[in-house]
Parts: C-alpha cells; sequence; structure tokens
C-alpha cells in the first residue's frame, strides 16, 4: 500500500509537468481559482490558445481512442494530467462539455466523417459546444422534454425551449436532443441531433444567477431546421443516446474543486472571537474535524478510485459518493466560515472581506453545485438504485403515450 | 498509485470471512450475550491456532509477522461478524503496548503467549463515568505496587494481563500487572454490549513493572494505532447493518410496494452508504499510515476514529429504523449492531474527545497529503 506512480505514471507525470510549465504559470497562494464570471472574448482567446498548446503537446484526448483523434491513453494518464494540471494557472471552463461529453457521443454514434470534421478542432479549441438537454419541464426528469422535432424532407425543423444551456452564447456547436414522436412513450420518442449554434431561429438569453454572473443560458427554437445527416442514432433512439452524454457527465462534473477545509482553517487562524482566535474555539474546532473528516475521505476515495484505474479496473461505486458530500460541504462549509465574520461576514468586496471574498462568493455559488449535473436527491436515487440494489422509482408515466401524461401548472 | 492491500490481504480476508460466517454467525454473538459466558473460547482458540492473534506480532516473539496491514484485514472481518472474542483488548491495546513500551524482557515474557493466545491482555484506563483525563487519575503506582480502581475494563474478568494507566512518580506510567498475582480483586461490570464483557477492577498494592517510555507518550501512540485497528472493526460493522438494512427493504412489503422502493428508505441507505465509504478510506488511509509508521499517524488515526465512530453508529441506528417495530425486538438482529457500534464508538474515547485530538494535531503537523 503506497502512494508512488508506476515508472511510466512517474514519466508521464514528468512530461506533462514539462509541458505545463512551459504553457502557464504556476498557482500562488490561496490555491482557488474561479472561473472568470463572464466568459469574454479575451478570456475565451486565452483558453483557445491554452487548449490549442495543450492538444499539440498531445495532453488533449488523453483518453479518446486514435480515430477520434485522441491519445488513445489510459484513464490514469487523465486524472495524472488534471492533477498537475490544477496546480497551474490555467484558463478553464469552456471547453469541458464538449470535450467531456458532446464529442464523445458525436464519436460515438457518428460517422468517421463526423469524427474527422469535428473531434480535431473540438480538441484544439477551435470550436466550442454545448449541451441542449434541460428544458423547463424536463430537469432531473429530462425524458419529460418537449422540444419538437419534425421531420421535413431531409431537415428536422425545431421549435421549443431548452434551459441551464452553459456557454451556449460563446459556442459554435450544440447537441440537444429533441421530441418527434409525442404519442410514444415519453422514452421512446426522443431523438438526438447536432447543429450549428449559428443556424437561423436560435435565440439565446443569458440566464442571470444567484451569484449575479450568467454562466448558462435559455435557448429559444423558432423553426430551426437541422439536416437529417447531423441525427445521432436512429429515429427514436434519442434517449440511449442521451444516456451516452450522461455518463459522461458523471465524471467530468465529479472532478471539480472548490473550497475546502483547507481554507476554513486558514480563515480560523485570522479570525479573533471574544476569547481568542477561531481556531481555538470548541464549536468552531467540531465543525472543523467534521469537514476534516470529510474533506480526507473523499480524497483517499479519489486515491482508491485512482488504484483502480491505474490496475487497468473500473472504479468501484466509491467514486459516486464525490458530488453528493462536496456540494453540502461547499455551501454549509462557507455559511459557516462567514459566521465567524459576524456580521462583516455579509461583505462581498474582495478589498475588504477576508480571503478575497472567497466564502461569500462559495456561498453564492454552491447551491448550483447540489443541483448541476444529478441534484442531490437524483444521487442518493442513483446510488442505493445501481450500489445497493433498491427498486427504482415507481414511474406513472413510463408506458404512457406522452402526451397524455399529467403536467403540473410548473410544467 | 497502490492505495489498496495486496492480493495476499485480499485472500486473507476472504478465508477470514469465510471462517467467520460459519463459525461466528450472530447466534454465536447471541450466545455470549444473553449468558455469563465471557467470551467464545473455541472460536478464540481456532483463531490462535491460525495464527490470527500473532499476525502482528514480531516472528522473534512466537508472532507471523505479517504486519499490521494483515491486522487491519482481520479486524473489518472481526467487527463485521461482531465477534465475542478479547481480540481488541488483547492485541490491539495489551500486545501494542508492550510492543512498544516493553523492555526485551518484558516483550520475551509476554509477546509469545499474546501471540498464541495463551494469555489474555487488556489496557485499564477508564475510573468510573466522565473523561479519562490522565491530570485527574487516582490510582497510583508506588514503589512498584499498584493502587486504585478501574471500571469498566473490556475483558477484565478474563485477562491474565493489564495495563493499568496511572500517577507515577514523575507523571503518567503503564503499568504491566500479572491479574494472577495478589492485591487484584475483580468482578463483571454490566454494559450495554454483554456480547463483550466488562470488568471492574480494584487494586490494593498489586505488585507491577513499570513500562518504558514515557506514559503518556506511549499511551497516546497506543491509542492511535488502536483507533485504526478499531475502524476496521467499525466499518466491518457498518457495512453488515446497511447489508442487513438493505436485504430487508427489499423484501419487507408496505403499501403495496417493497419499503426499499421508497425514497424515504432509498435516501437514508444512500447517505448511510456515503458515510461508510467515508470511514472506509479514512481507515485506509490509517492503515497505510499505521503499516509505515508515518509521522501523519496520528493524523490519520484521528481522522479514521471520527468517521468510523460516526459511520458505525449511523448505520446500526438507521438499521433499526427501517426494520420498524421488528428493529426493537430482542429477537431480531439489529440490536447487536446498535451495541456494539456504541460500545466501540466509547472504547477508546468518544467522537468529542478525538475531533479535538485531530484538530490539535491539525494545528501542529505538517498537513497530510
Amino acid at each position: 500500500m503506497d502512494f508512488e506512480d508506476t515508472r511510466e505514471e512517474a514519466e508521464f507525470r514528468a512530461r506533462a509537468r514539462a509541458f505545463l510549465e512551459k504553457a502557464a504559470p504556476r498557482r500562488e497562494g490561496t490555491n482557488m481559482l474561479y472561473r472568470a464570471a463572464t466568459a469574454d472574448a479575451g478570456f475565451i482567446a486565452q483558453a483557445k490558445d491554452y487548449q490549442a498548446r495543450k492538444a499539440d503537446a498531445g495532453f488533449a484526448g488523453i483518453t479518446w481512442p486514435k480515430e477520434w483523434g485522441g491519445q488513445g491513453g489510459s484513464a490514469i494518464e487523465q486524472v495524472i494530467f488534471d492533477q498537475e494540471e490544477a496546480k497551474f494557472g490555467v484558463p478553464r471552463g469552456i471547453f469541458e462539455i464538449g470535450l467531456g461529453m458532446c464529442i464523445p457521443t458525436l464519436c460515438t454514434w457518428g460517422t468517421q466523417a463526423h469524427r474527422d470534421r469535428y473531434a480535431r478542432k473540438a480538441l484544439r479549441g477551435e470550436e466550442i459546444w454545448c449541451q441542449l438537454f434541460s428544458e423547463p419541464a424536463g430537469g432531473s426528469d429530462l425524458a419529460a422534454l418537449r422540444t419538437r422535432a419534425e421531420r421535413d424532407g431531409d431537415d428536422w425543423i425545431i421549435n421549443g425551449q431548452k434551459i441551464w444551456t452553459s456557454g451556449a452564447h460563446y459556442s459554435d456547436f450544440g447537441v440537444i436532443v429533441t421530441r418527434s414522436d409525442f404519442d410514444a412513450p415519453k422514452h421512446k420518442g426522443l431523438t438526438y441531433f447536432f447543429l450549428d449554434m449559428k443556424s437561423p431561429g436560435i435565440e439565446i438569453r443569458p440566464i442571470k444567477q444567484i451569484s449575479g454572473a450568467s454562466h448558462f443560458n435559455e435557448v429559444f427554437f423558432t423553426n430551426v431546421r437541422i439536416p437529417d445527416s447531423q441525427r445521432l442514432g436512429g429515429v427514436g433512439d434519442g434517449w440511449k443516446v442521451s444516456l451516452t452524454t450522461l455518463m459522461n457527465e458523471r465524471y467530468t462534473i465529479g472532478g471539480r474543486a472548490g473550497v475546502d477545509v483547507d481554507e476554513l482553517i486558514e480563515l480560523a487562524r485570522k479570525v479573533e472571537l471574544d476569547d481568542g482566535p477561531a481556531l481555538k474555539n470548541a464549536v468552531v474546532r467540531e465543525k472543523i474535524a467534521d469537514w476534516y473528516v470529510q474533506s480526507r475521505g473523499l480524497k483517499y476515495s479519489h486515491f482508491r478510485t485512482m488504484t483502480a484505474l491505474s490496475r487497468g479496473e473500473t472504479p468501484g461505486p466509491e467514486s459516486s459518493i464525490g458530488k453528493l458530500v462536496t456540494g453540502r460541504k461547499l455551501q454549509d462549509m462557507s455559511a459557516f466560515a462567514m459566521d465567524l465574520l459576524e456580521q462583516g461576514g455579509v461583505v462581498t468586496d474582495p478589498a475588504l472581506a477576508p480571503m478575497a471574498a472567497l466564502f461569500q462568493q462559495t456561498l453564492m455559488t454552491s447551491p448550483s453545485s447540489r443541483i448541476a449535473g444529478g441534484s442531490d436527491e437524483i444521487m442518493r436515487n442513483i446510488i442505493a438504485e445501481r450500489v445497493l440494489g433498491l427498486p427504482p422509482d415507481i414511474r406513472v408515466d413510463k408506458d404512457i403515450p406522452f402526451n397524455k401524461v399529467p403536467t403540473g401548472k410548473k410544467g | 498509485m497502490n492505495f489498496d492491500f495486496s492480493d495476499e490481504l485480499k485472500l486473507l480476508r476472504s478465508e477470514a470471512q469465510a471462517f467467520l460466517s460459519e463459525r461466528c454467525p450472530p447466534s454465536t454473538v447471541r450466545r455470549v450475550l444473553e449468558s455469563t459466558e465471557p467470551y467464545d473460547v473455541a472460536l478464540w482458540k481456532d483463531m490462535a491456532a491460525m495464527g490470527w492473534t500473532g499476525a502482528a506480532v514480531p516472528e522473534a516473539y512466537g508472532g507471523a509477522g505479517l504486519g499490521h496491514l494483515a491486522l487491519c484485514v482481520l479486524a473489518e472481518q472481526l467487527g463485521a461478524a461482531l465477534a465475542p472474542v478479547p481480540f481488541s483488548s488483547s492485541i490491539y491495546l495489551a500486545a501494542e503496548a508492550i510492543a512498544i513500551g516493553g523492555s526485551p524482557a518484558q516483550k520475551e515474557a509476554w509477546l509469545p503467549k499474546l501471540a498464541s493466545g495463551e494469555v489474555i491482555g487488556t489496557l485499564a484506563l477508564a475510573e468510573g463515568p466522565g473523561m479519562a483525563s490522565l491530570r485527574r487519575l487516582r490510582a497510583t503506582v508506588r514503589g512498584g505496587q499498584l493502587t486504585g480502581e478501574k471500571m469498566p475494563v473490556p475483558d477484565g474478568e478474563i485477562a491474565d494481563l493489564a495495563i493499568v494507566v496511572a500517577q507515577g512518580d514523575r507523571g503518567i506510567v503503564l503499568a504491566l500487572v500479572d491479574l494472577r498475582g495478589k492485591g487484584v480483586s475483580r468482578k463483571p461490570a454490566e454494559t450495554i454490549d454483554p456480547s463483550r464483557k466488562h470488568a471492574q477492577f480494584v487494586f490494593e498494592g498489586a505488585p507491577c513493572e513499570i513500562l518504558s517510555g514515557d506514559g503518556e507518550a506511549v499511551l497516546r501512540d497506543v491509542e492511535n494505532r488502536a483507533a485504526i485497528l478499531f475502524a476496521f472493526e467499525q466499518i466491518g460493522g457498518a457495512q453488515r447493518a446497511l447489508d442487513m438494512a438493505r436485504d430487508y427493504a427489499l423484501e419487507r412489503y408496505a403499501f403495496g410496494r417493497p419499503i426499499g422502493s421508497f425514497q424515504a428508505i432509498k435516501h437514508k441507505l444512500a447517505d448511510v452508504y456515503v458515510a461508510t465509504e467515508l470511514a472506509r478510506s479514512n481507515a485506509y488511509y490509517g492503515a497505510w499510515a499505521l503499516s509505515k509508521n508515518a509521522p501523519e499517524l496520528a493524523v490519520a488515526a484521528a481522522a479514521a476514529r471520527v468517521s468510523a465512530n460516526e459511520a458505525f453508529y449511523h448505520a446500526a441506528k438507521e438499521n433499526i429504523q427501517v426494520h420498524g417495530g421488528m428493529g426493537f425486538t430482542w429477537a431480531f438482529d439489529c440490536h447487536l449492531y446498535y451495541r456494539r457500534a456504541k460500545l466501540l464508538a466509547l472504547t477508546l474515547g468518544s467522537t468529542r474527545v478525538w475531533k479535538e485530538r485531530l484538530v490539535s494535531q491539525l494545528e501542529t503537523a505538517n498537513a497530510p497529503i
């Protein structure tokens, strides 16, 4: 039992580090990195430049097969690269959805011509992709979506609305799941496409979040045409294709880091309570212990997952707990950290608030980490069903035509 | 990255599991629980014969010298089976204390017998209800004689040997007492978990030897190492309680469907699963620190302890809840886990105490990897 790389892993790590040393500055101080609140043109240009260098050096698409334009490498190599990359100040956040979810789906279900045309450009950051799945009536219950696709000669005509689409406003292409048959049961009437985000009839409206930032959008479709050649999977097979995308989502989102107990300890050292530093207060100490145990429990669970990957095995179910634990920890720990600052805890000006308002920002962004990519409730269902083998929920809408499924006022 | 037990140890784990499922079903635990039988003597002898008691004792002292990772693997299975034997007292506590603080002669005298299971040892710290604060301990060693009271002492009824924590001439000492000698009286102390018997001791000038080294430092070291081994017992127990709840939730129907199809039950058990996995991962890190005697041992032990205390109690508590009314009957086995969970969570100090130790370590220690 040890934490050492194998010889091959150590060599790969050294190559990754050598590339990163040249490509980006090391991160300093509090090791937090926030995505730019709005991905402006300058940030996107910077991100594209870094992504191209990363691809040219052979560190993009590490686990992708060669036919996709990838490196044909192992999952452990991807983990090692991610670990090393996290130590550097690289612009992140605009390619993950495309490379993590959209292109793998396209490459799995599309033709070699599709792979040749789109995968390499996406890998080099030349084209950005978004994922058009959720709808006002289809969030956790994704298959309740209603965006309509109607066949018209060699095209399909799309009408409807998508929501929570990250990066739609700067994306070149998107993957979309639509309803092509309203008479079929809900999982059976779906069809999956990819499309040009500059197509006529698409309107994108940013959604302002609690934090004030706008990472995602509403996207409206009015008679948008998609050629049938951009259909992925058969007509009515959209649910099956969507599952390819969603299986990749868990990995992409599960890997996200954030503020952790180490920052809380740092704050508790600095803040003075009535009777001395907060770190000396019994209540504070108990909370720190709670979050430390969660934090390191997750870290060592990740080591167990890495061990499985390193041996070429499939990770065990312990890899499913990260998102559930992290979301709650981020939110509750931020709220507690602010309590230590008493009334001053409300201040969000980075010049006035300790640690550049890290905890205040996290309080405002963390609700999304308990919802996006599978809410806490959905994650618990997944653990209960897939890990513990408990029965799936009884679905009253499963076998009836979609247009007979009852909907609520907010549907 | 190789953060896992070796294939050999995984084999040991499945052998232990197979042996205990045959020799230590819940009915065996219940037999000890419901009687005055202090422990399952035959089970203990067979475990000793298989070399479990000597697994981590050096070969020079009659052990198998397999190292502490082997002990972790065995502990997990003993915990899952709720084995009614003095393994933790004799091996994690007494043998470890002598291995760390004993003189060559003391090791020679006791380790081979502890390794073979012929002698049963224990650690006596608590002096009644309340925190066993080293400043307030009243047991005293003067001129090689121990005087004082200890209660509750795990496996105290049957132990041949105790490491007794007491005040010496210059601070805390660990006194090695042959309990078969004079000046020792004991009687059973009833506890929440009679499948693991405890005793009340009165020492009146009992002859003793002092383990070498700073008593407090040796005690903390023993406790840290034992905390990791206990954590493996606890995750074994937590997993078994979770499995039991899951099985019942699949079999039991209410409102025309298995109760395991209700989200109130699914989400409850998902949370138990999460707590158990976090505890398992923290215990693994503890196992690594224990096997390497790493500088991170104290932090790793405290994190493993806190995590495992909470996970086993949580699992045992919710196992009763999922079983509904049947869960609090004597006839169902749920209470066996519930008792053991709380017993183990207090045997080596409460969650509160270990959280405090964890943060104290974090204040001073280098942050572990």
